[in-house]
């Protein structure tokens, strides 16, 4: 490329110039173009598929059942009361894991932002819950933290005198929250001490030279640098959240009946167990076009937090 | 809140109160991995006693029992799929973040918002379809399939960590290097990557944590010969009726590697999680 630059521009005819910046663009773009035409493949072409499929009535159980049938799949799903469940408990699960796991965060994050004894070794314990494998934390939880029988939490609230309580199938989405806020918070708590770490030192100094007290500083200086990093964790925690599959599928298999169900669950049982793939493939389009819509708008909150420069 | 702040005997007594509430938290939250790890080393009639059992003399006989009770094809499986993947990610990721930093494309914020928007995409939405093709072309229960699916799943967030590595590098540095008419690969390869690699192992770090905890698309694409880690785990949880004491065993060695990396590159860990956002 340094050889075409450096001809002089008064030598070449326009065609060659166009000529020139087309090469200039082609190899800027081909090392972009392995990982851009794979991830096409591989992400959108099976997506198109799934609309197709979402018109037509094909079960896997009923090979001569593949008809075309026009928006029936939709029609259904606008009449299917589990499925306007499972959409609410997806709502519940991932705003309620998020937003608690965030407040929790905030919380460890402030406390270790502040030297004392053993903080790294605190912050290495508090982090590990986000380290154990999602299907391992969700038998943890099933089992040795919330069985009727055994469990830890039920004895523990033996002691204080709280009768026995059978937590996943009373409390199903309790219960499955209560895995999943467990796991996130350490998310949360490390990019919020990031954050609190990246103040400006000089700043929290003048404040307290002024005699600013920890609350004054906090909502002045903190809070706002924090901003940033809380908007950061919301999304991103959004985005795996809305995908909970581990806990419901070991905790609860989204029972009793379908009562603790999210959207993913419920497609799952519907391809995978009812072998409808039509119907199920509408329920992923219809979930699709959701996420559309909530990711417009988080995707203006991303930009802003990375910083896309161009 | 620097350590200046507290002084004086009433400061130091809040921070005495503080730190106990902290070390209590950090406990609380880390006390149900330790019974997990507790119940891994206890006989099974100790696992699921009511009350707990406390006190208990270890045994290593679960540990056994999961690492001679047939894993090793679930963990070879697992290392394919999370080894094989984490090269692919990186090998087609590199060069796309330096063509989306460095040497950039027209219209960048447009190819990242395609590839931050397939992460939105849930996975549920593209299953179906990977089920019908997969068994189409026979390759399901076929451990190649979760590699171009994992490479696939880790690539975007791959693309956008590295591009925060590589808008690191001075410009001056790259200068230079074309000034000495290096051309792409030579620059790659002998003034970029040895500037990124901790970026490039950050970035590894969190496409093996992804890639090697993953259960869905195990779950729904394999059977017996393909079966990964998390598939172990709950075919301990089914097939033998409730061996608390060796699932827990199972559970505590399928998340060792992974809580191993993260404990030592907790630096890393942060900077992946938020795809490069937070240095």
């Amino acid at each position: 490329m340094t050889a075409a630059v450096a001809t002089p521009a008064h030598t070449r005819s326009p065609q060659d110039a166009r000529a020139v910046a087309r090469a200039e663009g082609w190899r800027r773009r081909a090392p972009l173009l392995p990982a851009l035409i794979f991830t096409i493949v591989v992400t959108q072409v099976p997506f198109l598929v799934t609309i197709w499929y979402s018109l037509r009535s094909r079960n896997l159980l009923r090979p001569e059942s593949d008809l075309f049938v026009g928006f029936d799949n939709y029609v259904r799903i606008a009449q299917d009361a589990t499925f306007r469940q499972a959409a609410a408990n997806s709502v519940v699960i991932t705003l309620g894991c998020v937003l608690v796991a965030m407040l929790l965060g905030i919380l460890l994050a402030l406390l270790l932002d502040r030297p004392f004894a053993g903080r790294g070794l605190a912050r290495t314990l508090l982090i590990t819950p986000f380290l154990l494998m999602p299907v391992a934390s969700s038998v943890l939880w099933s089992v040795a933290m919330l069985n009727p029988t055994y469990g830890l939490l039920n004895w523990t609230l033996s002691l204080v005198g709280i009768p026995s309580v059978d937590w996943t199938s009373t409390y199903p989405v309790v219960s499955i929250l209560m895995a999943l806020v467990w796991q996130w918070t350490p998310f949360m708590m490390l990019l919020v001490l990031a954050g609190l770490q990246a103040q400006p030192r000089d700043v929290l100094e003048a404040a307290a030279m002024d005699g600013a007290g920890w609350w004054r500083t906090f909502v002045s200086i903190t809070l706002p640098q924090l901003r940033r990093y809380i908007e950061l964790g919301v999304l991103l925690g959004i985005i795996y959240v809305v995908n909970t599959f581990d806990q419901i599928y070991i905790m609860t298999a989204g029972g009793p009946g379908t009562e603790s169900a999210n959207l993913p669950f419920y497609i799952y049982q519907r391809a995978f167990l009812g072998f409808d793939i039509g119907q199920a493939a509408a329920m992923g389009v219809v979930v699709v076009i959701a996420t559309i819509i909530v990711a417009t708008l988080a995707l203006r909150l991303i930009f802003r937090s990375f910083d896309v420069r161009e | 809140m620097s350590a200046q702040t507290y002084t004086g005997p009433r400061r130091r007594g809040v921070g005495v109160a503080l730190t106990t509430v902290t070390w209590l938290l950090a406990l609380a939250f880390f006390f149900p991995v330790l019974w997990l790890a507790m119940t891994a080393f206890k006989q099974e009639n100790q696992a699921s006693s009511s009350p707990p059992t406390w006190v208990f003399t270890p045994t290593l006989d679960q540990f056994r029992a999961v690492i001679e009770g047939g894993s090793a094809v679930y963990v070879g499986n697992s290392a394919i799929a999370t080894g094989v993947s984490t090269l692919l990610v990186l090998l087609l990721g590199i060069p796309a973040s330096y063509a989306l930093s460095i040497r950039p494309v027209k219209r960048v914020s447009d190819v990242l918002f395609f590839f931050i928007s397939t992460k939105m995409l849930p996975v549920v939405a593209v299953i179906v379809p990977i089920y019908v093709i997969a068994g189409q072309l026979r390759v399901l229960d076929n451990i190649w399939t979760l590699v171009v699916l994992y490479t696939a799943m880790n690539l975007p967030i791959a693309v956008w960590m590295m591009r925060s590595f590589f808008q690191e590098i001075p410009v001056e540095v790259l200068e230079a290097a074309s000034m000495d008419g290096a051309g792409l690969m030579r620059t790659l390869r002998s003034v970029l990557l040895p500037m990124v690699a901790p970026g490039i192992a950050a970035t590894a770090l969190i496409c093996v944590i992804f890639a090697w905890n993953e259960f869905f698309f195990a779950l729904n694409l394999t059977a017996s010969r393909a079966a990964t880690v998390p598939l172990f785990i709950t075919s301990t949880m089914t097939s033998e009726g409730l061996f608390l004491a060796r699932l827990s065993a199972a559970a505590i060695l399928a998340s060792l590697p992974v809580i191993l990396a993260g404990w030592i590159a907790q630096k890393q860990l942060v900077r992946g999680l938020s795809m490069g956002a937070i240095k």
